[in-house]
């Protein structure tokens, strides 16, 4: 972390240097609005159509949320029942990792003609797509559980239920966060491509009508949009794994994949 | 207190026999060390005494009760420190008596006092160094309900200098708490300088070949470490090791 704020002025300067020759291509090149607008022309129009876009981010923000969140405690509950039953997890865990294959989002059409149009199914796409991260992960995690501290809790006479909340648990923490962070990516995405379904408010519906308007500008609004609150969601899990692990790790960095 | 007997144990993993007849005691209150080649199955008797692993033949039986597969008896000090990265030092050596339902913090303060360790029992481990891990590791032990302590080559990783510091340290916390101890090692110097028996293992599959009582009294000086009865001592103690790979 403190090196990212040491060097976070790089960054600034790769964005300033960015934006600037992106704005003077465009008026170098004279390339007309609807192909490529500049980032001044989007700043703008960010500020003038507030109220156009405004009233599509609830909506996108709550239902990537919501999916967010159930997918997750669907995943570390599998993970767990997993875990605790072996026989569980031999019949299933192949089948969990070869499934990850399959692209979501091609289920997301089917959803719709079985459920509708209305929050359900796209609920479950998010769902789906929050799923596999969280349980591969935390089951990863599990299996890492340090072998001698296992050793010595069983020859100390721990119980399988002490050996799960005090050793197996807290440590794959990390892993699990690892997980979520990657879900909390696919959550945002799940939500935007299911309202470009079919949706009557959010951010999936606002680009969609953007672009058959061929209003480019907007269009890259919904996509900062997109980007900033994906952002958001990602710092705001960083936060809550500070609260829950206030050790370090093994191996310094959280990188646990 | 506990006395701990080992009778005519045998162990194989498929076809690979590795325990063959182990045999021996430890009294109460006695410091027993075990000695022989890494590989030796050492461990893998370790798991037997522990419960984990149950014995094709023979029983452990512990104050006259039969413990054989039966966890909870023993406490076990493993190789390396083994202390949870998420709990703090005051927190992990309470965790062999938490299992037990109990928690004694005063008790642990002092110990960890004793161990050098004030000032840190609200640090993690990874704040602190190999050696006071290990000894956080060994008060964990010393904390827990059982009166029997597994020790597997708990001194490896350390250095010559740690090492001889821990080893006086643990000498003078055995003859204050007086627990039994089994102490694997496979240096023999430590072994002389730690236990009042040493039991010599085979290489696999492992067998106690001989056993030596160690004529030296306690307390015991570092300075014995170079007296030429150690020496002679030890002479015989290597020439009983070597025997078997004849």
């Amino acid at each position: 972390m403190r090196m990212f704020i040491k060097n976070f002025w790089k960054q600034v300067l790769f964005f300033a240097v960015f934006f600037t020759f992106w704005e003077g291509s465009v008026r170098f090149f004279r390339i007309p609005d609807w192909l490529l607008p500049g980032p001044i022309q989007i700043f703008r129009e960010g500020i003038t159509s507030f109220s156009v876009y405004s009233s599509h981010i609830i909506p996108t923000v709550s239902l990537a949320l919501f999916g967010l969140l159930i997918g997750s405690l669907c995943g570390a509950i599998t993970a767990i029942v997993l875990h605790l039953v072996p026989a569980l997890k031999d019949m299933f865990y192949p089948l969990i990792i070869m499934s990850q294959n399959i692209p979501i989002i091609v289920l997301a059409p089917l959803l719709v003609i079985w459920f509708g149009f209305g929050m359900l199914p796209k609920v479950i796409v998010i769902t789906l797509v929050c799923y596999f991260p969280v349980t591969i992960s935390l089951l990863s995690g599990f299996s890492q559980a340090d072998r001698e501290l296992k050793h010595y809790m069983l020859m100390a006479g721990a119980s399988k239920k002490q050996i799960f909340w005090k050793l197996e648990w807290p440590g794959a923490l990390p892993a699990l966060f690892s997980g979520l962070k990657i879900a909390a990516t696919y959550s945002v995405m799940g939500a935007v491509i299911a309202e470009w379904l079919g949706a009557k408010k959010g951010i999936g519906v606002f680009m969609t009508l953007s672009s058959s308007a061929f209003r480019t500008d907007r269009v890259f609004i919904a996509i900062f949009i997109i980007v900033i609150f994906s952002f958001l969601l990602f710092l705001l899990i960083q936060f809550l794994e500070k609260l829950a692990i206030r050790w370090r790790p093994t191996g310094e960095g959280n990188n646990h994949e | 207190m506990s006395e701990l007997r080992i009778e005519h144990v045998d162990f194989s993993f498929g076809e690979l026999q590795v325990l063959k007849d182990v045999s021996f005691s430890v009294a109460a209150g006695e410091f027993v060390c075990l000695l022989g080649p890494s590989g030796s199955g050492k461990s893998t008797l370790f798991s037997i005494i522990g419960g984990i692993l149950k014995p094709d033949r023979g029983a452990i039986w512990l104050n006259g009760e039969n413990i054989t597969g039966k966890t909870g008896y023993i406490s076990y000090t493993p190789q390396t420190p083994s202390l949870m990265p998420w709990r703090t030092i005051l927190d992990n050596v309470l965790l062999g008596q938490e299992i037990h339902g109990v928690r004694d913090e005063e008790v642990a303060l002092s110990l960890i006092e004793r161990a050098g360790l004030k000032g840190f029992e609200n640090r993690y481990p990874h704040e602190l160094s190999g050696g006071m891990n290990q000894r956080a590791s060994f008060i964990r032990s010393l904390l827990s309900p059982q009166t029997m302590i597994l020790l597997d080559e708990p001194f490896s990783a350390l250095d010559e200098f740690t090492r001889l510091d821990m080893q006086k340290w643990l000498l003078t916390i055995w003859s204050r708490y007086r627990k039994s101890i089994l102490f694997v090692t496979h240096n023999i110097d430590e072994a002389i300088f730690l236990s009042d028996r040493i039991l010599v293992l085979s290489a696999k599959p492992a067998t106690v070949k001989a056993e030596f009582a160690v004529p030296f009294a306690r307390p015991r000086q570092e300075e014995i470490l170079l007296s030429t009865s150690f020496l002679d001592f030890k002479r015989e103690i290597l020439q009983a090791l070597r025997s078997d790979s004849i």
